[in-house]
């Protein structure tokens, strides 16, 4: 599924997150990279640096959205203020499509700045998924939902993360952004089969794939974005390309960033993944 | 919201009531994995944002005043970029904090907040021709949003930038949990009272802190409350110590200068 409705009918390959360490480089040495990730949330200000390091980057290359604060699952309605500076990001950017993530995080106005875990109910799912629709019908662009990690689950969940994700995206008719990395941690902390969580995936809507690197502890796994992606999670990621194809893939570096050079390396491992999907 | 981690007794048990323990961790414990990391990332926000003041305080001061802080003022914003935005009226109420460095804690605070505003501030396009086609007593010139003036007792900006060399750009990453870092700061003796006048302010992309004369601070403060500038002068004239042809020539200085940096703008 290289290219359909929820990535706006593109074909990107193999892209890495744009982080600040890497402004200099990027804009320098114009290094080869497919696409770039930007944190949305980053550049929806007035003006000043950011903005104008951004217009460079998007000069030269091809950028798609990922938000953090959309909250999607968050029982409130979405708040406009937020979404009209997101649209003006969009507009600036022209992503095709845009993402953030299967969470809440913020009550009444306050914020929490975390991706916190939902009761997997049906009512939270239509809740959910009617956010999502108001942000693409707001935004004019596809929307994607994210997998997030997570450390707790709710005695009243009434499914399956897995078919939580499943019940939001047929609700919403949207695309998923799939973490792979996210669904192995998540597998991890609460004792369930990564691969049966894949393959209830529904294919054709996944528009991007997520990878990225975490830190292991004795009772549990954080996701932390500091370190290279482990083998089980490549091996998860081999499956998800033999399921959907090959897609959008997007490697996340967020904590002790390294070189450009060596976060580019570790994206472009994910190569080795694609050819054989695509025969 | 309550911040997380001030776990008594009825919140664990409402807890776990909600969330499923594991066969590794409590539902308590669970829960605290979210604790951590929501005050492992303000406090880091904070710390990033605020260097001037853990060097004026002192680590364990600013590490008490950043706690309360945010158990008083959780983020009412999308981004942690205005998470300090309430620090300066919320120490002024409760002054205790900083004891008896209250003052050059409420003047760097003020410096500080007055750096991320100039750090992403709009830029307006710059007062052209245009803008003066009806010169008179009732023109009015505009200031640059991201230009902040401050009236300072304590000369904080130099202690600022010899504490900030170390300051990296904010950037919110995506869904990592934020594990706690190690921090250093300045050593710093006291700073002696010395009153001055500071525009904080943006230029090629980079902040600066530009150390302004008296009249001149009340002028731009004119223009910034969209006094008409024949007023602004007026006044400045009438009030100030200084001998009418110095101020003169000053002005001329002054006007020059803020249009070489790009200061002013249309209204």
């Amino acid at each position: 599924m290289p290219a359909n409705r929820f990535n706006g009918f593109t074909d990107y390959g193999i892209g890495i997150g744009l982080r600040i360490p890497h402004y200099d480089h990027i804009l320098s040495r114009k290094p080869v990279v497919d696409w770039f990730e930007i944190i949305s949330e980053n550049f929806m200000i007035d003006g000043g640096r950011p903005l104008k390091t951004l217009d460079q980057i998007l000069e030269q290359y091809r950028v798609v959205q990922h938000g953090v604060s959309m909250y999607f699952g968050s029982a409130e309605k979405l708040n406009r203020e937020h979404l009209k500076k997101l649209k003006a990001l969009v507009k600036r950017t022209k992503t095709p499509w845009l993402s953030d993530h299967l969470c809440w995080g913020s009550v009444d106005g306050t914020y929490s700045h975390d991706l916190l875990p939902m009761p997997y109910t049906f009512e939270a799912a239509k809740v959910t998924a009617r956010n999502v629709r108001e942000a693409r019908d707001f935004l004019e662009v596809p929307v994607c939902v994210e997998n997030v990690s997570s450390y707790a689950e709710f005695h009243v969940s009434e499914m399956t993360e897995w078919e939580f994700l499943n019940e939001v995206v047929e609700r919403a008719d949207c695309g998923i952004l799939l973490d792979v990395n996210n669904i192995y941690v998540s597998s991890r902390n609460h004792s369930f089969n990564p691969y049966e969580y894949l393959n209830s995936v529904p294919a054709d809507r996944v528009a991007q794939i997520h990878l990225a690197g975490h830190s292991k502890f004795q009772k549990y796994i954080l996701d932390t974005h500091d370190h290279p992606v482990i083998d089980p999670v490549w091996k998860l990621y081999d499956h998800a390309i033999k399921l959907v194809g090959p897609t959008a893939t997007l490697l996340e570096w967020d904590d002790h960033i390294p070189s450009f050079e060596e976060v580019h390396a570790e994206a472009m491992k994910a190569e080795r993944f694609l050819p054989v999907a695509a025969v | 919201m309550a911040p997380l981690g001030r776990a008594d007794e009825v919140s664990r048990k409402i807890k776990a009531g909600y969330i499923k323990a594991n066969d590794r961790l409590t539902p308590v414990e669970r829960l605290e994995i979210y604790s951590r990391s929501y005050w492992y990332r303000l406090i880091d926000s904070m710390y990033e944002d605020f260097p001037g003041l853990l060097a004026v305080l002192g680590p364990r001061a600013f590490d008490k005043i950043v706690r309360a802080y945010l158990a008083d003022c959780p983020s009412r914003s999308f981004t942690l970029r205005n998470l300090g935005s309430r620090l300066h009226e919320w120490l002024g109420k409760n002054k205790k904090f900083a004891g008896n460095k209250i003052d050059v804690a409420l003047d760097m605070i003020a410096l500080e907040w007055a750096h991320i505003e100039a750090w992403d501030a709009a830029e307006r396009k710059l007062l052209g021709p245009e803008d003066l086609l009806e010169p008179g007593p009732d023109l009015r010139i505009g200031l640059q949003p991201h230009i902040s003036l401050l009236d300072l007792r304590y000369p904080v900006d130099d202690l600022r930038i010899r504490a900030a060399s170390a300051h990296t750009e904010h950037e919110t990453a995506s869904n990592a949990v934020t594990k706690p870092k190690k921090r250093r700061a300045l050593a710093v003796g006291r700073l002696k009272p010395q009153r001055i006048f500071v525009a904080v302010h943006r230029m090629d992309d980079s902040i600066y802190y530009r150390r302004l004369a008296h009249d001149e601070f009340r002028i731009l403060e004119m223009l910034r409350e969209r006094k008409p500038v024949g007023r602004a002068l007026a006044k400045c004239v009438k009030e100030s110590a200084t001998p009418v042809a110095e101020l003169q020539k000053n002005l001329e200085k002054w006007f020059a200068s803020w249009a070489e940096l790009g200061w002013l703008c249309g209204i």
